[in-house]
């Protein structure tokens, strides 16, 4: 999906009107099939970037043009056709513990189901090989039946991004993807994540912590107080542009792979509340 | 030790100071509740005046023995079993009001609501629809049985009827207070990634609600089995309206029969509520 962000400004919807933005003007063009990192110190606005561009945030200034088309001109019907083809995972898995993997995989499959056959897939899964194909690209093979209160916190960060995978979305917007992963498993998610946009054909942006992940990027763009510090292809994201876009948040780079046991998300749990 | 007297010598830092707003607020409730007990009429030794005492040895003594004849026996678990009907169907299309009512009223399945603030015109017919709930519980289910009495005629028909407008309303408002409750955070982002508004109630909000309103549904099923009773005394059907009917003619042995076998039936509820939701939870 291309997207074009011209002066687009996003306010937290319950921030005072005459407050600064969250994300200050922004100006961006993405191609279609681009796979971009988002990366800058906490309360930079990435993950507000995010939801503006799912169209889960009102911009209050600048337009967003997706596939030429602006959403918020749309009716409501209409542009929850449009969400259908775009795909937001939040940093917290959204899964009913109570609910089968199966089931919470599927789901993502919603949009482009009717409401019968939804009904159906409750109680006779359909598309049960395409949902084992996606869990199986992200280590989690035979996981299936399980029920979502039965895994571990990794474990449900990546069925929620195995998800991405059963959606037929042209766009991913993928918020902090590795946050609860241990460290053997940021390669593999971060491969199959990519690797699977290449091969639907999706454009992929994701924001990171992990600023050696993201340098595995073709593009790097670098958010910091809600303004666009960089936008680069990899190669020219130097330390020094790093030290500069981290200043006086230079724990966030120095930690940058998460400690060995580190499961949760703690320590960055406040900047996933910044949009929720 | 600690006699009255030992604690006036206290020194004034070892007094509890809550102590003076304690005695105001329990004579505040006095003074609330003294008129209650004269618009009440409030008169408890009226029970022991030597005629009330007599009146009432006659009529419990009326009571025994319960009546067991086999004949009557089976009359009485005919009306126990309709009795029941009645609370199911009851039931049964109070939650034909309820579920669509609830779905449409219920603010986490709004979809404008998700970058935002949700449209006024969503927003006002969410509002009618817990207004048109509230107004339907507030009736009280013996009011509407009069009611239907009057329109459908004597019978079970009148009692059904009743409880499901009541209970309708009930569970209704009820069911959308569970799932406002529950975490909205699956049900948003499925809606946020384009799925419809039942769609992510059935893969979203009901797997996580799905246990509670089970077991809300379950004791409302138990209550309107001893509403339904109630309901019979005034013609709407079931052991109640035979109840009434024996203590019309001064039965008393019947009446002490069907009491013990209603006391049965709602024991008998209650267990099988208690393990249903034991079973859910």
């Amino acid at each position: 999906m291309k997207i074009t962000i011209a002066g687009l400004a996003v306010r937290h919807p319950a921030a005072a009107a005459g407050s600064t933005p969250a994300l200050k003007p922004v100006t961006l063009a993405i191609q279609s099939g681009e796979q971009i990192a988002v990366i800058g110190p906490s309360g930079a606005g990435k993950t507000t970037l995010l939801y503006a561009l799912a169209c889960a945030l009102k911009p209050a200034a600048g337009r967003l043009e997706l596939d030429g088309v602006d959403p918020w001109s749309l009716s409501v019907a209409q542009l929850q056709k449009l969400r259908g083809r775009l795909f937001l995972a939040p940093q917290t898995p959204p899964l009913p513990p109570r609910q089968r993997v199966i089931t919470s995989v599927l789901a993502a499959r919603l949009p482009q189901q009717s409401l019968l056959a939804s009904l159906r897939s409750l109680f006779y899964p359909s598309h049960i090989a395409e949902a084992e194909a996606a869990l199986t690209r992200f280590d989690l093979a035979g996981k299936l039946w399980d029920r979502v209160d039965r895994l571990s916190g990794g474990e449900r960060q990546r069925v929620g991004l195995a998800r991405a995978l059963v959606s037929s979305a042209r766009l991913w917007l993928v918020d902090e993807p590795l946050s609860s992963l241990d460290p053997s498993r940021v390669e593999l998610a971060i491969d199959a994540l990519t690797q699977s946009a290449r091969d639907c054909g999706a454009t992929l942006i994701t924001t990171l912590h992990q600023v050696d992940v993201a340098t595995r990027f073709p593009r790097v763009i670098g958010l910091r107080d809600g303004e666009l510090q960089f936008d680069l292809p990899s190669r020219e994201v130097t330390r020094e542009r790093l030290a500069a876009l981290y200043a006086q948040h230079e724990y966030e780079l120095l930690g940058a792979p998460p400690a060995p046991g580190d499961n949760t998300a703690s320590g960055k749990q406040p900047d996933a509340m910044y949009c929720r | 030790m600690n006699s009255p007297a030992s604690a006036t010598v206290l020194a004034p830092q070892l007094r509890d100071p809550a102590w003076l707003s304690r005695i105001f607020w329990l004579c505040a409730g006095l003074v609330l509740l003294a008129p209650a007990l004269v618009l009440t009429e409030f008169k408890p030794w009226t029970l022991f005046e030597p005629g009330t005492i007599k009146s009432t040895r006659r009529f419990l003594a009326d009571f025994f023995p319960p009546k067991v004849e086999s004949e009557f026996l089976l009359l009485v678990a005919k009306e126990c079993w309709r009795t029941v009907a009645i609370a199911t169907a009851g039931m049964a299309l109070a939650l034909l009001i309820a579920i669509p009512l609830t779905l449409i009223s219920t603010s986490a399945l709004s979809i404008s609501a998700l970058p935002g603030r949700m449209h006024a015109i969503p927003f006002m017919i969410r509002q009618a629809i817990r207004w048109l709930l509230i107004m339907l519980r507030s009736v009280p289910e013996l009011v509407w049985a009069l009611v239907f009495v009057r329109v459908v005629g004597l019978g079970p028909t009148a009692g059904v009827l009743a409880i499901a407008l009541t209970y309708g309303g009930m569970l209704g408002k009820v069911y959308g207070e569970i799932l406002e409750s529950d975490e909205s955070h699956p049900t948003n982002t499925l809606l946020r990634n384009g799925a419809g508004r039942l769609q992510a109630f059935l893969y979203g909000l009901l797997p996580q609600s799905a246990a509670e309103l089970t077991s809300y549904t379950v004791y409302r099923w138990e209550c309107a089995i001893r509403s339904s009773a109630v309901l019979g005394f005034v013609g709407a059907g079931g052991l109640g309206q035979q109840m009434d009917n024996s203590m019309k003619m001064f039965q008393g042995g019947e009446v002490a029969t069907m009491l013990i076998v209603f006391m049965l039936l709602v024991g008998l509820a209650d267990y099988a509520s208690a393990w249903l939701r034991r079973v859910l939870a």
